[in-house]
């Protein structure tokens, strides 16, 4: 129906005419644009769902978002609240249901598949990460996501009675609610948090306190100014003994006039990177009463006369936290590298500077060798996590019936990859988003360009939900104790493997084949070569652990000591998971010749790139010669050729709109300099007056006046 | 120094068990005992002065932050006069205090508008605008980038028009892309600008020169007619600062305001050519050498944060049962944190160097020999880059290793970055500079080759024609790495850059004779070159950290200096062991033991961790940090930096009446 203008376009006096370095770029189209934005959609009737929310989003002028770098905290937190209020009365006229595709797509980003056959008890935001929701159409700028949270915890957690209960009013939005489990000194190991809830037989209460400083609950979004209540976490000690963590739904504020009830200290964490659009905020709590029947109570029991009874596994709740980190790759994390994969490149084919040869015009900045080599792994990245994150979203749903069904055989497997692919994307999309900041120069630090919300964004995502370097490691832990497993067993087949780490066990090659740099576009042959690094380094790591462990160390501190090892390990398995599930895509494009050659292209300048980033692991045993990692730096730099000519389509084909970019630089049609010079103007710093100049700038300067 | 009572027990222990004493360090680090003292006094000055007020930056708004700035310089003439310092040196060391981000709207006035006066001013120009300059009576920036060009100066479009009749320069941006955009204090402060436009008289465009523009009335600090100037709004960082754009629209200025020490226009437009022009390449120099001790810096404050902080804070369990641990005693907070603690050291040696390199070269220039400018100009190029890329991603690596904290601003972190990220773009991109590196190493390389020898940090180049360095050849170099030997690792470091020095070199040998373009070769070997110059200045840091430990007169400190200068070298070996092994500059094996002694030297390290970020001696409104107070008391101090925080005003927010109630009952 429309031009691919006119949907995306910001709709401003510049949108009407594309600028003529933008054209060319689009005038010669080796693949349809359109048909792979509905492979990354997930079918075409997915893209026009996505596209028909987006424009309800982008035609309503609450929604806008273009003022967002101007605001100061309060002013974001404001508009957010806001618009998940408008938002919230739009579902309602239009019939959108929490769980329908429509409701996805203004919050969410596209979920390959059939958006409305998933709905699980999913824990969106177990632990309290920065920012509630995932936003195709909204960018992000919402409030009040972690009342959602609430609403699953209590889904996941709470009995039939309790449910029945709390989410009317959820629903009804007549409270407010968080979740918050992070304190001031305890993130990543739950175990070690402090928050102290006692039970008190007497009145059937529980005593939910604070007892340290470092209790003090910490970072729980919308938290700071915003809820009435708060999910709290805290140690259940009953009948003086002490049972661990339990959801205990505590009231913060007045419902009548929003003041802090007795005994709750509570607000704002204070500045942050980003995230100004939320009021993360601190708890501290001095013996507060909560009824008995607060405490969350599907897996566990504190009777009135004191007694606790367990009411099964909580396994369920674990499988949320995978759940969480699955759907953030696609929710968050990845399409933040790309929309900064679009901007960087598209602003790359309107940035002219210097020439490459004396005589001609200055060059598109794209045109020089060392901008590609910038640019464009980062979009293959991209492309690839897109693949692999949608890949593992598929694991998921086909393990969900099961795991409902209480068979947690695939558990293990699925919570290894969830983890080791969360921190592998996140690490590598926040590298990217700023590498891509970086190659559009002094630009690129204008706030302007949209580049520095998305690194601020992306790099929290290193943190929440885990720590990085804490979910390497419990993937290196699954993958030790496979290995081990095979050793154990001898005549282990590939079969009683996981089929993520089936290639344990593959036939050992000592060589890589290749000859020359053609030789290595081979996707069985790269996705060979990666597995034989990682099959290698799992080993090294297993090894290294028992000869520690064998010399009289015991397990944990022998552990301790080969962490540095096994993170090398856990990159190595999730690159090769990732460059294996980028060729399986490329599997099933046998009939889409033209956009299957240009993803097999970006499929191999990711794999090639990482090949040579990580060179020394394919030498170490002599598996790539000297002169084959030369062949695979000649290949790489002439992908960097390839791949440059289709650079901006591929970056259409993400499909994101003009307003949901917010960018000075990267807006579809490639008028960057009139742009940039009209947004500066409506800078408050220009709108309003100068605080400086009659205070201090004018005493100075008339000092000189009077000598005139 | 006198430091507060109430340590964290924490914090406390390290120190008493740190094997060295900080302050002998501190001294090598300011250059001599006599630099700290009197380095502390200048401090103490600022900080026990009333008139000295500290604001957290964090709460306030940009429009406030750039106010405090303006206030603080408008104090700093004055201050500086009472306190009697004019030593540049000790300048430094007071703006770094008193300014606390070195960010400052003025600070363009005095970097580069007063010496380009100084420099291209003829002495009438000179005594019209310098001491009102000076005194800041007037205030000037100086305006080069446009909004279409930073790095590539020739393509800038601003254009000064000399028209005869009345002896005016017509000053025009005739397009959008000729804006000027980006010089610091332009949007608001300033009233006068330094303009860089294309000369054209007579028809004729003669080039970029500098003109003498003001563009604010002097009472009303309005516009004059014919400007559009303002600030280019909000941006990663530099809140304080306000950048400016500038646009000119058939804007006369008289001629006087062309500088014309050098170039003239005659008054009936005939252009004068100037005799020499080599005038700003020194000025480049001083600025880029100057950043790359502000990479030392910035990497050593955001190390003294996260390691500070992982010794305050306990995490889980190493073993099962016992208490929590300090999280500096997990390896891979080790691994993330000494690495570059040993660079911030590195980096710290670099910096020294390129100073002194550069007083003694311009001593030199002062007496008319400029032979060793061209090798300073390229290395320092290549520093730059190095030194901020590496910096750069380092700050974030500390900021990540403070988990969720990091990401607040009572960290200081992300200030640190926001202001530090910059260097990698400005006064020349990156990979610009790095491939002006490669072009004295490519020429370096030529000169070897017709049988010329090379000086300098190149000269190792002039050993290639007999080493024959062929990466498919049996290893020839392993028995000669001693990977417990700082020396023997620079030699490795050193046939590294060689090798990749040669690689770029013959492969752009074979694109030129490919393409018939030497400059389609050049940018289809690129990525090469900037390898090659990777290489050379890791080299370079290697070089210059091996050879400060022979400096070192005291025992203990040699010893802690060591292990970090070795740490330094094995990382960068274990980081790019492709190319050691590619190059069969070392075998599977010793890779494998690099690795193996790497985690050694965290071991030996870590007993020495707190004392070694001590020494960098930052003061604690320096850091601007919660997490890296030097007292270690964090998380009191976090409660109480939180409850400062505007947003905590009131208990009640205002939003909630005004927003969330009457939404709420809409539902």
């Amino acid at each position: 129906m429309d031009s691919p203008v006119h949907r995306v376009s910001l709709g401003d006096t510049w949108s009407r005419r594309v600028h003529p370095d933008m054209a060319s770029e689009r005038f010669i189209q080796s693949f349809s644009v359109e048909q792979l934005t509905n492979i990354l959609d997930g079918g075409a009737q997915n893209t026009a769902l996505r596209r028909k929310v987006e424009s309800i989003i982008h035609s309503d002028p609450e929604f806008s978002v273009k003022d967002n770098y101007f605001m100061t905290q309060n002013e974001r937190y404001v508009a957010a609240v806001q618009k998940r209020f408008h938002l919230q009365i739009i579902a309602k006229r239009l019939g959108w249901s929490e769980n329908s595709p429509e409701f996805y797509y203004a919050y969410r980003y596209s979920l390959p598949g059939q958006p409305q056959r998933y709905q699980g008890p999913c824990l969106w935001w177990a632990t309290p990460a920065p920012c509630p929701f995932p936003h195709r159409a909204l960018s992000g700028e919402l409030a009040l996501g972690l009342h959602t949270v609430f609403l699953k915890s209590l889904q996941s957690l709470g009995s039939e009675e309790q449910i029945a209960k709390w989410t009317p009013l959820c629903n009804e939005f007549r409270i407010i609610a968080s979740y918050a489990q992070t304190e001031l000194g305890h993130g990543t190991n739950l175990r070690g948090l402090e928050t102290e809830a006692t039970y008190d037989a007497a009145t059937q209460e529980f005593v939910v306190h604070s007892p340290t400083l470092t209790a003090t609950k910490w970072w729980p979004g919308d938290m700071g100014r915003s809820a009435t209540h708060t999910l709290v976490q805290a140690q259940l000690i009953c009948s003086g003994a002490r049972q661990g963590m339990h959801a205990f739904i505590v009231p913060i504020r007045s419902l009548r006039d929003h003041t802090p009830l007795p005994g709750v200290t509570v607000g704002d964490i204070g500045p942050k990177m980003d995230f100004d659009n939320i009021d993360h905020g601190f708890l501290r709590l001095d013996h507060v009463r909560i009824p008995r029947e607060n405490m969350l109570s599907r897996f566990a029991q504190v009777l009135p006369d004191g007694t606790y009874v367990k009411l099964g596994t909580q396994q369920t709740n674990y499988f949320s936290m995978v759940v969480v980190r699955v759907e953030l790759l696609l929710g968050e994390i990845i399409p933040l590298l790309q929309k900064a994969c679009v901007i960087a490149i598209r602003y790359s084919v309107i940035r002219r500077q210097s020439s490459i040869r004396p005589s001609d015009p200055e060059a598109k900045i794209l045109d020089y060798q060392t901008q590609q080599q910038k640019l464009l792994p980062q979009l293959a990245t991209a492309y690839a996590f897109h693949f692999l994150a949608s890949n593992l979203l598929k694991f998921l749903h086909s393990s969900y019936d099961a795991i409902r069904n209480k068979d947690f055989s695939h558990l293990p497997e699925l919570h290894a990859l969830s983890a080791g692919i969360k921190a592998m994307t996140s690490d590598l999309c926040f590298q990217g988003s700023e590498l891509c900041r970086r190659a559009c120069g002094g630009h690129g630090y204008s706030k302007l360009s949209g580049l520095p919300s998305l690194v601020t964004r992306v790099t929290a995502s290193c943190t929440y939900e885990g720590d990085n370097t804490v979910l390497y490691l419990q993937t290196a832990r699954f993958l030790v104790k496979n290995y081990l497993q095979t050793q154990a067993i001898p005549g282990s087949t590939q079969k009683s493997l996981p089929p993520s780490v089936a290639y344990l066990t593959a036939p050992y090659l000592a060589r890589c084949p290749a000859q020359k740099a053609a030789d290595f576009l081979h996707p069985k042959l790269y996705t060979t070569a990666w597995a034989h690094v990682a099959a290698r380094l799992i080993k090294y790591s297993a090894h290294h652990l028992e000869t520690l462990i064998r010399s009289g160390v015991d397990w944990a501190e022998a552990w301790n000591q080969t962490t540095v090892i096994h993170l090398q390990t856990a990159k190595a398995h999730c690159y090769y998971i990732s460059v294996k599930s980028f060729t399986e895509t490329l599997e099933k494009l046998e009939d889409k010749p033209a956009v299957r050659q240009v993803l097999k292209r970006l499929c191999d300048l990711y794999a090639l790139h990482g090949i040579l980033t990580n060179a020394a692991d394919f030498l170490h045993d002599g598996f790539l010669s000297g002169a084959q990692v030369d062949a695979v730096r000649t290949g790489y730099l002439e992908l960097l050729g390839l791949v440059r000519k289709d650079a901006i389509l591929l970056t259409d084909a993400f499909d994101f709109t003009d307003p949901s970019l917010n960018s000075a630089l990267g807006c579809y049609d490639g008028n960057v300099y009139e742009r940039l010079f009209h947004w500066a103007q409506k800078s408050p710093t220009n709108t309003q007056e100068n605080p400086a100049y009659a205070k201090y700038l004018r005493p100075l300067l008339q000092s000189w006046k009077s000598k005139l | 120094m006198l430091r507060v009572a109430t340590m964290n027990q924490d914090l406390r222990r390290e120190r008493e068990a740190a094997s060295f004493n900080p302050e002998l360090l501190t001294h090598v680090l300011d250059g001599s005992p006599e630099n700290t003292r009197r380095r502390r006094e200048i401090e103490n000055l600022i900080l026990n002065d009333p008139d000295f007020q500290h604001e957290d930056l964090n709460f306030l708004t940009r429009s406030q932050r750039y106010e405090v700035a303006v206030r603080k310089s408008a104090n700093m003439v004055k201050k500086m006069r009472e306190f009697g310092i004019a030593d540049p040196e000790e300048i430094m060391w007071f703006k770094r205090i008193h300014m606390v981000n070195f960010v400052e709207p003025v600070g363009l006035n005095f970097s580069m508008f007063i010496p380009t006066l100084l420099n291209q001013g003829t002495t009438a120009q000179q005594e019209k605008w310098l001491l009102s300059s000076q005194g800041l009576q007037i205030i000037g920036t100086y305006a080069q980038t446009e909004m279409g060009h930073g790095t590539h100066l020739r393509g800038l479009e601003t254009t000064a028009t000399y028209d005869p009749e009345t002896q005016e320069f017509i000053l025009n941006s005739p397009t959008v892309t000729s804006i000027k955009w980006w010089p610091g204090g332009l949007g608001k402060t300033s009233n006068h600008a330094i303009v860089l436009a294309q000369l054209i008289t007579k028809g004729k465009c003669y080039g970029l020169h500098a003109f003498i523009v003001p563009i604010r009335e002097i009472g009303t600090h309005k516009p004059l007619p014919g400007i559009t100037v303002g600030d280019i709004g909000p941006k990663f960082g530099y809140d304080e600062m306000d950048n400016g754009y500038l646009k000119m629209d058939n804007y006369r200025i008289p001629r006087e305001n062309m500088l014309m020490k050098y170039a003239q226009v005659k008054p009936d437009g005939t252009y004068v050519k100037p005799v020499s022009n080599k005038l700003t390449y020194g000025t480049m120099v001083f600025v880029r050498s100057f950043l790359v001790g502000e990479a030392a810096r910035s990497l050593s404050k955001a190390c003294t944060i996260a390691i500070r902080y992982s010794a305050v804070r306990h995490q889980s369990e190493i073993k099962p049962g016992e208490p929590e641990p300090q999280i500096l005693d997990f390896q891979t907070q080790q691994y993330k944190l000494f690495p570059l603690l040993a660079t911030a050291y590195a980096f710290q040696f670099v910096g020294a160097y390129v100073k002194e390199t550069y007083h003694r070269i311009n001593e030199g220039i002062g007496q008319g020999d400029l032979s060793e400018l061209p090798e300073l100009h390229a290395l320092v190029a290549g520093l730059k880059a190095f030194t901020s890329w590496t910096t750069n991603a380092a700050i974030e690596a500390c900021r990540m290793a403070c988990g969720g904290h990091g990401y607040s601003h009572c960290s200081g972190l992300p200030n640190i970055y926001v202001t530090f990220t910059p260097t990698c773009t400005f006064e020349g991109e990156n990979t610009v500079m790095m491939l002006q590196t490669a072009r004295f190493l490519m020429k370096s390389y030529d000169q070897v080759h017709s049988g010329k020898l090379v000086g300098g940090m190149g000269s190792y180049l002039n050993d290639l024609p007999t080493q024959r360095i062929q990466p498919r050849q049996v290893a020839v170099w392993p028995s000669v790495v001693d990977i417990d030997s700082p020396d023997s690792l620079t030699e490795a470091y050193k046939l590294r850059a060689a090798r990749l020095v040669e690689i770029a070199a013959k492969n752009l040998q074979n694109e030129v004779i490919q393409r018939e373009s030497k400059e389609v070769a050049w940018n289809l070997t690129s990525v090469d070159l900037v390898r090659a110059s990777e290489a050379h200045c890791h080299y370079v840091a290697v070089k210059l950290f091996s050879e400060k430990l022979l400096k070192i007169q005291d025992k203990s400190v040699h010893a802690v200096l060591r292990n970090l200068c070795l740490l330094y070298c094995l990382y960068g070996i274990s980081q790019k062991a492709g190319d050691f092994l590619q190059g069969s500059i070392m075998t599977e094996s010793q890779i494998t033991q690099v690795n193996q002694r790497i985690k050694e030297l965290l071991t030996a390290i870590r007993p020495d961790a707190v004392a070694l970020v001590d020494a960098f001696d930052f003061q604690d409104v320096t850091l601007g940090s919660v997490l890296g107070r030097y007292d270690g008391n964090v998380y009191e101090n976090l409660f109480e930096w939180a409850k400062k925080s505007p947003l905590n005003k009131s208990e009640v927010h205002e939003s909630y009446y005004k927003y969330l109630k009457p939404l709420q009952s809409k539902l």
